[in-house]
């Protein structure tokens, strides 16, 4: 239990998907701009991810390795979340016509989100076991989430501020994401 | 726009890590260091310039409904030959960039180039427009990496990545007390991109201004 908790605030807070590691920059900037869309683009890659890990983990033990052609897995792993995600679009579309408009264009660039193809490969590059699998790959698109809406927070703030010209827009909120990983680097020596 | 002008423009007009912001998860990740920066530029560009001319050639015989599918197709398999051929000859390199090989796959630049670019053009023109982009790419991740480098350990180092000896090494050792390690971690690559960011933003909108002004003239 105690090996899970380390491990789920590991992916959170010490190795934050977005500040450490850089997965995700995309919707990271491009989505970050209210509150709201950050918010339910964060919970749309939270399940994208648990579903895709889950199908991902027992097509690799279960089809995979028996036939011996691990080598495919990076097209397998591709088509999965290509066809994973196509279908949450299509879900979403049917019982919540309101959450899939806000969503918008951000939904089906979510299979081009690295994140979900890292964390599909990272369940197996780690070799975990089915309940670790689970633990992290909530943990990491949660973190995600918690760094998209602080940073969406401090963005809509930052609308209101005085920049210079050259650094409107994304430069600024580079220099944010830059000051927030500098704070987030605090937690390194927490586990 | 003819072709030479679709080789140039990804290095200013249309770079595509500084104006298009794309592609920006390895940009940043990777720009720690020359080598993996010459690396991962080169990987890009050559997997870019290969799917370009395939998606090029098929375009004609490839569904409009199922295209999104191809590509990706296409892609991953040229992804998955060049990380095999990188394990083979070039275990320090392929080490170093690890994960990020892989995740060429979904980097937006290729299926981008992919979708705008090969999917209406001849092949040639597409296989130019992947050299181009890919050049822009490999140029912004050699700025990035750059001052990156030169900060946190006041020198420059170039191997070669078939058998790891040093082709060049460039230090400034008087500098050496005042290496700002910083810049080795995710903070100071978020700070070096921002900079970088802006100075782009200013290079872009430079034309836009003279032209403005003799307007209004």
């Amino acid at each position: 239990m105690a090996e899970l908790f380390s491990l789920a605030i590991t992916a959170i807070l010490i190795n934050n998907i977005i500040l450490t590691k850089f997965f995700g920059m995309c919707p990271f900037l491009g989505v970050s701009k209210k509150t709201s869309s950050a918010v339910g683009m964060g919970v749309a890659v939270i399940f994208v991810i648990m579903g895709a890990s889950i199908i991902t983990y027992f097509l690799y033990h279960l089809v995979l390795v028996p036939l011996e052609i691990t080598y495919m897995q990076l097209i397998t792993f591709i088509l999965v979340i290509a066809s994973f995600v196509q279908f949450t679009e299509m879900f979403i579309k049917k019982f919540s016509p309101a959450l899939y408009k806000s969503l918008g264009i951000y939904l089906p660039l979510i299979t081009t989100n690295c994140a979900v193809l890292y964390v599909a490969q990272d369940n197996i590059t780690q070799s975990y076991n089915f309940i670790e699998m689970l633990v992290n790959s909530f943990s990491v698109p949660f973190g995600f989430l918690m760094i998209l809406y602080i940073f969406s927070c401090i963005r809509e703030r930052l609308d209101l501020a005085t920049t210079p010209n050259a650094w409107k827009g994304n430069p600024i909120a580079l220099v944010t994401a830059a000051l927030m990983a500098l704070a987030f680097s605090g937690f390194a020596g927490l586990v | 726009m003819n072709r030479k002008e679709n080789f140039v423009a990804g290095f200013v007009k249309e770079n595509p890590v500084f104006g298009l912001y794309l592609g920006l998860c390895s940009a940043l990740a990777i720009s720690t260091t020359l080598d993996n920066a010459i690396g991962m530029g080169l990987c890009v560009t050559l997997i870019l310039t290969a799917s370009n001319m395939i998606i090029s050639a098929i375009r004609k015989i490839t569904p409009d409904e199922i295209r999104i599918p191809v590509y990706i197709v296409v892609i991953a398999s040229l992804v998955s030959v060049v990380e095999m051929l990188m394990a083979a000859f070039m275990q320090e390199l392929y080490a170093n960039l690890g994960v990020f090989i892989s995740l060429i796959v979904v980097n937006c630049i290729i299926l981008g180039r992919a979708e705008a670019f090969a999917s209406k053009n001849g092949i040639l023109d597409s296989a130019l427009d992947g050299i181009g982009m890919g050049l822009g790419y490999t140029f912004s991740l050699l700025l990035i990496a750059f001052v990156r480098e030169f900060l946190a350990t006041a020198s420059w180092t170039i191997t070669n990545p078939f058998n790891n000896q040093v082709i060049l090494h460039l230090g400034l050792e008087f500098l050496e007390p005042f290496k700002i390690s910083m810049f080795s971690t995710s903070t100071g690559s978020f700070l070096t991109f921002a900079c970088f960011a802006a100075l782009f933003t200013v290079l872009r909108n430079k034309p836009a201004k003279k032209e403005e002004k003799k307007e209004a003239k």
